[in-house]
């Protein structure tokens, strides 16, 4: 999205004219958006007040308020409604302080110093302070431990205070990323009650203060009357709604009796675009489909059959299909577009059945037949996209029995093991390289779901972590991408774009993040009625 | 996923076992020609669709997963109905739905009516601890809510389509049993059958030559229902992503897949809806013309 | 009589938990899993179960939890920890206000279009009642309900198409806002109805009590409403209350489609999650309402027997 909105700054700065802005576009791939950004009016300074009512498509009743649990988009949306974290990545993509006021690493990127802000009141009034963010950093860690943030806190091996504004964060290694780290949703700063983090009453530092709260219902909240931030948190009142399913969200936009939804039916979505009264608005984010292959068990420990996959796909045909065109075609490596280092300088994959023969050849092959699991948990559409890989695949004498698993339990009996070779995943992105390799291609992580060790790869992931030189950094980067393209198990086809829509009151910046849907899942924040 | 009921009155008056006749063909001849307009229109609906089921490989111009177009694509002369949401030609999948839908519909259907009819009429016939033993089961069955049970054991079992039939079926059969229990029950206290027992006939002869000639007509009052309750239920789990599994063209989960159109006053998702109504009224005619004739009641106009 | 069906019930109930505690531990994964999804470590699973109770065998947690029950504690969830009386509580009355209300328009119109087919059967009328009843009971309920959205809430604005009702909303905007699902469901049970209560009447025609009635000139729809109904209950109210059930047991998708927060997508959430009590107390709850309503059921029957209120 960073393109298209540097093309629109100029649109609006008069640098381009509205045709040239509308062919740019088009070039980009943007040519579906252009037109609504178009519509969308320039704004002046936000407007104060109103009700703002956001319907979520996912959210259940069985949530809870405990952050190490929140997973989904209603939870997550509710964490950026409610609380502050230490940092904060912007509308622009770039991080900043939130609580923190400034950072500072060691020079081998070891000791984190983060300074917070001062006189940041709670929601009951209580202070903020150091130690509220050593309590909220701890309710993640420790033997006992069922954060899903768990992984990310792991490598801290020391958090001290030193008095009432600064945090000291020691690493067990090096990390150059640490203060992107903290800006993820499950960590947010926390009041202390009782000597217990108190994240039952919702209190937080942030925006909106919570009314009330049905499970996988909805809640409710009122602008924080302190709130410290300027220029941000322009609703009086807002709302989060759970619609779980597609139509009722579209009725409701159309009816205005919500004013945001998310996860816009792509099937649908040139529909929906024609009405007057909604703004469809797409940014493509890191979010991706990966097609796992197990590298330890046959065939997939050969990479040539690896090899041979990956060139039996039709990422463009995927694309088309499975997203209607809303996204882009992968490279076999889990770096997005928009990220700091993508490696722009590596030749994208395309399908080309006689390399995969080629491949197949060297394996000493001249067809195989392998299976390949798939079910819609994965991602909306993984059983389509097993269809067509099929028929792609054929071509070049690979035949794949496509296994149609049950969505229930898809994620522990299915992935990531051994009891399939090679199946369908989802990552949601992550906002830094290191933090995407780390997770799911570094050896012997919880969630290397190919099974996959290469000894550069590692060797280079732990250089670069704690690479403080950005031209270096990049090369490495660059190097880990190629690596990762031409020998892990993961054939990455597809990264697709958060599509939301709003109705034409609903006013924001230029820019949006895109490091998670719904410009960073911060709209209540960010947002405002024109 | 409608709750059945007794669809069978309870039979005051049961009408003679029918006798055997020496040339039934002729005699069925003549009653349809003598049938009532609405009954000749259901039973050529059902014909119509028993014909598009045996021969759609022949019948549709695509195959049934074929991507053949853009997506929703304009009706036009390619594709007379378009496309659906991958692109495949929606007359095609429609003309293959009818003999997945219908199949499955129709294996289901027996099934739970082999099943409950059997366990009903046993139930009856031989009462004691056997009718007990039969009754509670279906009793506690019917109190878990239809919907979550299959789906739990769909979760348990996997969504083939040979698991949708028996778990529908099994779950159908709860209220097939019932029915036919309690319509059983009315006709086993009749003196023919007690004539029966004394003249020392078994068990099989007695149910299959005196009882089930003197139910079928609540039976298949019920089963006319039943039918269409099954592209319902399918229909409903797919709603929750449990139906019948894609490329299957099912016209249950072909309303789920483009239903979203219908925001937008696109009338595409009516077209298998559509399908499946009218098929359910074709049924239902016929089953009416056939109670009208059982209940002995004549024509007054 | 009835302390031995109501024991009978209780027995059901029993089984019925010992069905869905079997059935949930046969599921893949479990509450642990379930709740970590894509984001579990075998680490944080084990101490997620330890800290679920999950780790202990299961006729133990079924004991507990049976004992639990026994002294009117249903527990917590252990996805969210929440006492389940609380979190099942407001979605009952909703879930119950919701089959009212449609029970309320769907069985009086059910009775009387029922009632009107049998008098005139043959008619127009009654071909079109049943060419209509035949395709809305054939349609999905979701699709049902999109259509109604469509032209009620989208083009015309008349009702909204969101039903999410909390607990402080005021009886008339409840109503206002349950409309919709209402009418979906009344769509959706009424043709059932119908049928039976024609289908009930003309069965009774044949009977020689209606022909001696017929021979003596009782005009047509005095035979009908003196002498055919009361003889039909039985079988009616049966269908009734097979539909009252349906209406609190059966509507998931109803609820799905206008965010209405009944027990149904509970149920649903509660079994993705494996949230055991939860689907428990659910499903008892469920089956103790079909079984009081075929209690109730039997009971009407026999009320309404002219055979049994007229002894001769």
């Amino acid at each position: 999205m960073s393109k298209l909105t540097r093309l629109e700054q100029e649109l609006r700065a008069g640098r381009l004219s509205r045709r040239d802005f509308l062919q740019a576009a088009t070039v980009l791939g943007f040519g579906a958006v252009a037109p609504t950004i178009l519509s969308r009016p320039t704004f002046a300074a936000p407007n104060k007040g109103g009700k703002f009512t956001a319907g979520i498509g996912h959210g259940s009743t069985t949530d809870s308020l405990d952050p190490g649990t929140y997973e989904n988009d209603f939870t997550i949306g509710t964490s950026f409604a409610r609380f502050n974290f230490l940092t904060e990545i912007d509308a622009n993509d770039e991080l900043i302080g939130e609580l923190a006021e400034s950072w500072e690493a060691s020079p081998d990127a070891k000791v984190w110093t983060f300074k917070l802000r001062s006189g940041i009141e709670f929601h009951n009034g209580q202070t903020m302070t150091a130690q509220d963010v050593v309590n909220s950093f701890n309710h993640h860690r420790g033997e006992e431990s069922t954060s899903a943030a768990k992984p990310i806190v792991a490598p801290i091996s020391d958090i001290t205070t030193d008095g009432d504004n600064v945090v000291i964060f020691t690493l067990e290694d090096g990390n150059a990323d640490f203060p992107f780290l903290v800006s993820d949703y499950h960590i947010p700063i926390i009041p202390t009650k009782d000597g217990a983090l108190d994240w039952a009453s919702g209190i937080g530092t942030g925006p909106y203060v919570m009314q009330s709260y049905e499970p996988g219902v909805r809640m409710t909240f009122t602008r924080n009357p302190n709130y410290w931030k300027e220029g941000r948190a322009h609703f009086d009142e807002t709302e989060m709604i759970v619609i779980a399913d597609v139509a009722a969200r579209t009725n409701a936009l159309n009816t205005g009796e919500i004013d945001l939804m998310d996860r816009c039916d792509i099937k649908t979505l040139h529909l929906l675009q024609r009405n007057q009264n909604v703004v469809v608005e797409e940014i493509s984010g890191n979010g991706h489909y990966t097609i796992p292959m197990r590298t330890k068990l046959a065939p997939f420990d050969d990479n040539n059959i690896r090899m041979a996959l990956k060139f039996a796909l039709d990422r463009e045909a995927l694309l088309e299909t499975v997203l209607s065109g809303h996204g882009a075609v992968g490279n076999d490596h889990p770096i997005g577009r928009g990220q700091r280092y993508f490696a722009s300088e590596l030749e994208q994959r395309t399908y080309d059945p006689d390399q995969a023969k080629y491949y197949l050849k060297q394996a000493g092959l001249d067809t195989i037949e392998v299976d390949l699991s798939t079910s819609d948990a994965a991602f909306a559409g993984a059983v389509d996209a097993a269809q067509l890989y099929k028929e792609h695949a054929a071509a070049a004498g690979i035949t794949i029995n496509v296994r149609r698993e049950p969505a229930d339990g898809y994620w522990s009996d299915v992935w990531n093991n051994d009891n399939r070779g090679w199946c369908f995943s989802y990552w949601g992105g992550r906002p830094t390289e290191d933090w995407m390799f780390a997770t799911a291609y570094a050896e012997g992580a919880e969630w290397n779901e190919s099974d996959w060790s290469n000894a550069r790869f590692n060797e280079l992931m732990t250089m670069a972590r704690s690479e403080l030189d950005e031209a270096k950094r990049r090369e490495m980067y660059v190097e880990m991408q190629t690596i990762c393209s031409n020998d892990c198990g993961s054939v990455v086809p597809l990264f697709n774009n958060y599509i939301h829509a709003t109705t034409t009151k609903v006013a924001h910046e230029e820019n949006m993040s895109s490091n998670w849907a719904n410009d960073g899942h911060r709209y209540f924040e960010r947002w405002w009625f024109a | 996923m409608n709750e059945p009921g007794n669809s069978a009155p309870s039979t005051d008056s049961v009408p003679p076992p029918p006798r055997p006749s020496s040339s039934a063909l002729a005699v069925a001849g003549r009653e349809l020609w003598r049938a009532p307009f609405s009954a000749k229109v259901g039973l050529l609906i059902i014909a119509t669709y028993i014909f598009v089921a045996l021969f759609a490989p022949v019948i549709a111009p695509y195959g049934e997963s074929e991507i053949v177009g853009p997506q929703f694509d304009v009706w036009s002369e390619d594709h007379p109905l378009g496309t659906d949401h991958l692109g495949r030609d929606m007359l095609s999948r429609l003309i293959y739905g009818a003999r997945n839908t219908v199949g499955i519909a129709l294996l289901t259907t027996l099934f739970a009516f082999l099943l409950g009819g059997t366990c009903g009429i046993l139930a009856a016939t031989l009462g004691g601890w056997m009718d007990q033993l039969l009754s509670r089961t279906v009793d506690v069955l019917m109190a878990i809510p239809a919907l979550i049970f299959a789906m739990l054991l769909l979760t348990i079992f996997g969504t083939s389509i040979i698991n949708l039939i028996l778990i529908i079926g099994v779950l159908d059969a709860t209220r097939v049993f019932r029915i036919a229990r309690a319509v059983s029950l009315n006709v086993v206290v009749m003196d023919f059958i007690e004539s029966a027992r004394l003249r020392g006939e078994g068990l099989a002869w007695i149910t299959m030559r005196e009882v089930l000639p003197n139910i079928m007509p609540p039976l298949v009052a019920e089963f006319g229902l039943r039918f269409c309750f099954v592209f319902l239920t399918i229909s409903a789990l797919s709603f929750l992503g449990l139906g019948i599994q894609p490329p299957t063209a099912d016209w249950g989960s072909m309303v789920r897949d483009t239903s979203t159109l219908i925001t937008y006053g696109d009338i595409t998702p009516l077209l298998p809806a559509a399908a499946i109504a009218i098929l359910t009224i074709g049924v239902n005619f016929v089953v009416d013309w056939f109670l009208h004739k059982t209940s002995g009641l004549k024509d007054e106009h | 009589m009835l302390i031995q069906r109501l024991s009978l019930g209780l027995l059901t109930l029993f089984v019925v938990s010992v069905i869905i505690f079997l059935a949930v531990g046969m599921l893949p994964g479990d509450a642990a899993q379930a709740m970590l999804g894509q984001a579990a470590t075998e680490e944080t699973v084990a101490a997620l179960r330890a800290r679920m109770g999950l780790d202990q065998p299961a006729p133990v947690r079924y004991f507990h939890w049976l004992m639990g029950i026994l002294q009117g504690d249903f527990g917590q969830s252990i996805a969210n920890g929440r006492e389940i009386s609380e979190l099942i509580g407001g979605r009952f009355a909703n879930t119950i206000f919701l089959a009212v209300f449609a029970a309320v328009i769907s069985v009086p119109l059910a009775l009387l279009l029922g009632i009107l087919a049998a008098l005139y059967r043959n008619s127009i009328y009654d071909r079109t009642v049943n060419v209509v009843t035949l395709s809305s009971i054939s349609t999905p309920e979701f699709f049902v309900a999109y259509i109604l959205i469509l032209f009620i809430s989208v083009q015309w604005g008349l009702f909204p198409s969101l039903a999410n009702v909390g607990p402080t909303t005021p009886f008339l905007e409840r109503l206002d806002k349950t409309f919709l699902p209402a009418l979906t469901l009344t769509l959706v049970v009424v043709a059932h109805m119908m049928r039976m209560t024609r289908a009930a009447i003309i069965n009774l025609l044949a009977s020689p009590y209606i022909e001696m009635a017929n021979l003596k000139g009782i005009s047509k729809r005095k035979i009908i409403t003196h002498h055919a109904l009361p003889n039909a209950w039985a079988p009616i109210i049966n269908v009734i209350v097979l539909n009252l059930a349906y209406l609190i047991v059966g509507v998931v998708v109803v609820e799905v489609v206008f965010v209405y927060p009944g027990l149904g997508q509970l149920l649903v959430d509660s079994v993705q999650r494996r949230d055991l009590p939860v689907v428990q107390a659910c499903c008892l709850i469920f089956a103790a309402t079909y079984v009081l309503l075929n209690l109730t059921a039997d009971i009407l029957s026999i009320l309404t027997n002219p055979r049994l209120l007229h002894p001769k």
